[in-house]
């Protein structure tokens, strides 16, 4: 699903939205947690999962074809954790093996 | 660093402020995207959303994991897991601000 179809579904699930009101909708989700996320904000949804933003001090790499050092500069990356409800559900009929990593 | 945490309020509160709907329906839509997602990858699909990043479903095979606490091998069981790939998009933005924050003092 792209996020055209969804804005699709979400359309016709509420026919007294125009389309364009559910474009808003889902632009102003993504954008709020961007936005968070852009502040090293975290943003945690209850039973789907939670964004945070990692950092990755500067390394030296290497290119895996020549061999050759590179310097890989500091940076900030986003990270998803999935909600516990959500790991269930995709397990449904055998989540009792829930590993407690929580 | 603020740390503070943005919440399914928040989204509400943005909804309402961009969008114009009342609180309570706005609250109701962020609710109903949010598990139009969930249901999509429950069902295995992965979904997209440009610009921000794609979340996909992965299946994951058996393997023999160790309880870390009694060293005991355990099995974990084949599973499904969920991952979430940013966009670039979404890596760029992110850096341009943190990376500008990290430079006075960190």
């Amino acid at each position: 699903m792209i996020k055209s179809e969804l804005v699709q579904r979400i359309a016709e699930q509420n026919p007294h939205l125009y389309q364009r009101d559910v474009e808003n909708i889902v632009n102003a989700i993504l954008d709020e947690i961007t936005d968070a996320l852009r502040t090293g904000n975290r943003v945690e949804l209850r039973g789907f999962g939670a964004f945070s933003v990692k950092n990755r001090p500067a390394r030296t790499g290497r290119n895996p074809r020549t061999g050759q050092k590179v310097d890989v500069e500091e940076k900030f990356v986003p990270f998803f954790k999935t909600g516990k409800e959500m790991r269930e559900r995709l397990n449904d009929g055998d989540g009792s093996e829930d590993p407690d990593d929580d | 660093m603020s740390g503070r945490t943005v919440t399914r309020a928040d989204l509400c509160e943005a909804v309402y402020q961009k969008v114009g709907l009342s609180r309570s329906e706005s609250s109701e839509l962020v609710e109903k995207v949010l598990s139009e997602i969930a249901d999509c990858l429950v069902a295995g699909e992965s979904v997209k959303l440009s610009s921000f990043g794609s979340f996909v479903v992965r299946s994951k095979g058996e393997r023999i994991g160790r309880n870390p606490k009694t060293g005991e091998e355990v099995p974990i069981l084949p599973r499904r897991v969920m991952v979430f790939k940013p966009s670039n998009v979404l890596k760029k933005r992110i850096n341009e601000t943190m990376m500008g924050a990290s430079e006075n003092g960190d």
